[in-house]
C-alpha cells in the first residue's frame, strides 16, 4: 500500500489521510491494518477520561508540553460526540491544545462518536496503531465527556487517567461501579475551587477501601490544568505506572485482553454485517417484519426462523 | 445520519488579530446542524497554525471567517502555504466582512470557492458545500 509506505516515511499528510479511510471504514481497511500492524507495539498509550468540562483536553496540553520537554513524540486523538439526530458533530478539543500546533512532532486528530456510545469512535483503536506505526513515542486518548459506564477506553490504553472535578459528588458516588474503577490515576481538576479537597479525601477513602490486591496504589493528584499547576507531580505518577506495568509483566498482560478484545470485536462485527446484509436481501426478512407488526408472530421466534435456515447461515460465510 | 453516509468534515479558523467570532460559533452550529463534523480553533490562529489544522485534520472544507480587513492577504497566505504543503484538493470558502463585489471577485481569482459576506443565509453556505465537496 504506497499511502502506507508514505505514511509509515514520516509524510503527515499520508498519516492524515489514512486515519481518514479508517474512520470511514474504508474497503480496505482490513488491507492497511494488515500493513501497518508489524509497525505497532512500540508507543505507550495512555487515556484520558472523565465528565464534560472536567479539564480534560487542558490537561492533555499541559501533559503533552510535559511530554514534550523530555522529547517524547505524541499524537493526541480526541473525540467529541456526533449528534444522533443529525450525524454532525463539533469537534472543539483542540481550542484547549494550541500549544503544541507548530510542533511538527505533535500530531493532534479530533475525531466524532459515529455512532458509537463507549466514549470511542469505532475507529479510534485503528487509529492509535497507525500513530503507534508512525512513531509517536505516547499516544494520548481523549474520551468524549463520560458518565459512568462509558468505559471503552479500558480496551485502548495501557494507562487510564480519570479526571473529577471538584463538584463530581459525595462519598456514594465515589463508591459506584464503573468509571471509579477504572482509574490507574485520578486527577481532582479545577483544584482551586471549592470541594476539591474534599473530593480527593473521598477518593482516597474510597480507594482504601479496595478488597482487591493490587500491585499498584491509585493515586489522587489535585491539579489545575489551566494554571499549570500540578501537572509534573501528574505526569511522575504517569511514568512510574507505566514502570510498574512493565516490571510486574501486567503491561503484557494488558495488551494481551486488548488483542483479545480487539479479536472478539472485528469478529463480531464482521458476523454482524454479514448476516444482517444477507437477511435483508430475503423475500422472507420483510415478511417476518410484517408478521411481527402485526402481531402474528413474536420477534424472538422469527429469529428462531432466521437462525434455523441452514441455507442462509452457510451462505453468509462463503 | 446525515445526507451522506460519511460526513464532510469542515474547519472552521478564525486566522490573524481578530477578536469576534460570534460569526464563527453560529456558522459553526449551522454546519453541524446541517450533518456535518466542524473543527473549530478558536480565536487568533496563525497562517501556519491553520494549514497545520487543516493537514492533520485532513478536512474537506477550510473556512475562514474574517472581520477585520485581512481577508485578502491573509487567504493568499494561506493558500499559498496550503500548495507548499502540497494540499491543492480541498475546499476554501471565506466568511465575514468582505465590503465590495471587487474584493469577493479578487478572492475568487486568488483561489478562494467560495465567499460569503455577513447576513449570508445558512442554506447558502450549507449547499455550496453540499455541492461541492466530491469524495477524494
Amino acid at each position: 500500500m504506497e499511502l502506507v509506505e508514505k505514511m509509515l516515511s514520516g509524510n503527515q499528510l499520508a498519516l492524515a489521510r489514512l486515519i481518514t479511510l479508517l474512520e470511514n471504514r474504508a474497503d480496505d481497511l482490513p488491507e492497511i491494518m494488515r500493513t501497518v500492524y508489524p509497525h505497532t507495539g512500540n508507543a505507550y498509550c495512555l487515556g484520558v477520561t472523565g465528565p464534560p468540562g472536567a479539564g480534560k483536553s487542558t490537561l492533555v496540553d499541559e501533559l503533552t508540553s510535559v511530554m514534550r520537554q523530555r522529547g517524547l513524540t505524541v499524537g493526541i486523538v480526541a473525540v467529541d460526540p456526533t449528534s444522533p439526530f443529525t450525524g454532525g458533530a463539533l469537534l472543539g478539543d483542540r481550542i484547549r491544545m494550541q500549544k503544541h500546533y507548530l510542533d511538527d512532532d505533535v500530531f493532534i486528530r479530533s475525531l466524532a462518536t459515529r455512532g458509537s456510545y463507549g466514549g470511542l469512535s469505532a475507529s479510534a483503536k485503528c487509529i492509535v496503531k497507525a500513530l503507534d506505526a508512525f512513531g509517536k513515542d505516547v499516544i494520548i486518548v481523549e474520551t468524549v465527556g463520560v458518565g459512568q459506564t462509558e468505559l471503552e477506553i479500558i480496551e485502548a490504553v495501557d494507562t487510564i487517567l480519570v479526571v473529577m472535578v471538584p463538584e463530581a459528588g459525595d462519598t456514594i458516588q465515589t463508591m459506584k461501579a464503573g468509571l471509579m474503577e477504572i482509574a490507574d490515576i485520578f486527577a481532582v481538576n479545577k483544584a482551586d475551587r471549592e470541594g476539591a479537597t474534599q473530593m480527593a479525601a473521598e477518593l482516597r477513602a474510597m480507594l482504601s477501601g479496595r478488597q482487591i490486591p493490587t500491585y499498584w496504589e491509585i493515586p489522587v493528584i489535585e491539579t489545575e490544568a489551566s494554571n499549570s499547576i500540578g501537572i509534573e507531580e501528574l505526569y511522575a505518577e504517569i511514568e512510574h505506572h507505566r514502570e510498574v506495568l512493565s516490571e510486574t509483566d501486567q503491561l503484557s498482560a494488558r495488551r494481551r485482553k486488548q488483542r483479545e478484545g480487539e479479536l472478539i470485536e472485528i469478529v463480531q462485527r464482521r458476523i454482524k454485517e454479514q448476516i444482517i446484509a444477507r437477511m435483508k436481501k430475503e423475500e422472507r426478512f420483510s415478511s417476518l417484519v410484517r408478521k411481527i407488526a402485526d402481531g402474528e408472530i413474536d420477534p424472538y421466534s422469527a429469529s428462531n426462523e432466521i437462525f434455523s435456515d441452514r441455507a442462509l447461515l452457510q451462505d453468509c460465510f462463503q | 445520519m446525515g445526507k451522506r453516509e460519511i460526513p464532510i468534515r469542515v474547519l472552521v479558523a478564525k486566522p490573524g488579530l481578530d477578536g469576534h467570532d460570534r460569526g464563527a460559533k453560529v456558522v459553526v452550529r449551522a454546519l453541524r446542524d446541517a450533518g456535518m463534523e466542524v473543527i473549530y480553533t478558536g480565536l487568533h490562529q496563525s497562517v501556519d497554525q491553520v494549514v497545520a489544522t487543516a493537514i492533520q485534520e485532513d478536512v474537506d472544507v477550510i473556512g475562514l471567517s474574517i472581520l477585520n480587513g485581512v481577508h485578502i492577504p491573509i487567504s493568499k497566505k494561506i493558500i499559498m502555504k496550503l500548495k507548499e504543503k502540497g494540499v491543492e484538493d480541498r475546499l476554501i470558502t471565506v466568511g465575514g466582512v468582505i465590503p465590495t463585489k471587487e474584493d469577493e471577485e479578487e478572492l475568487k481569482r486568488i483561489g478562494v470557492h467560495g465567499v460569503f459576506p455577513t447576513s449570508t443565509p445558512f442554506d447558502v453556505i450549507v449547499d455550496f458545500i453540499e455541492s461541492n465537496v466530491h469524495p477524494r
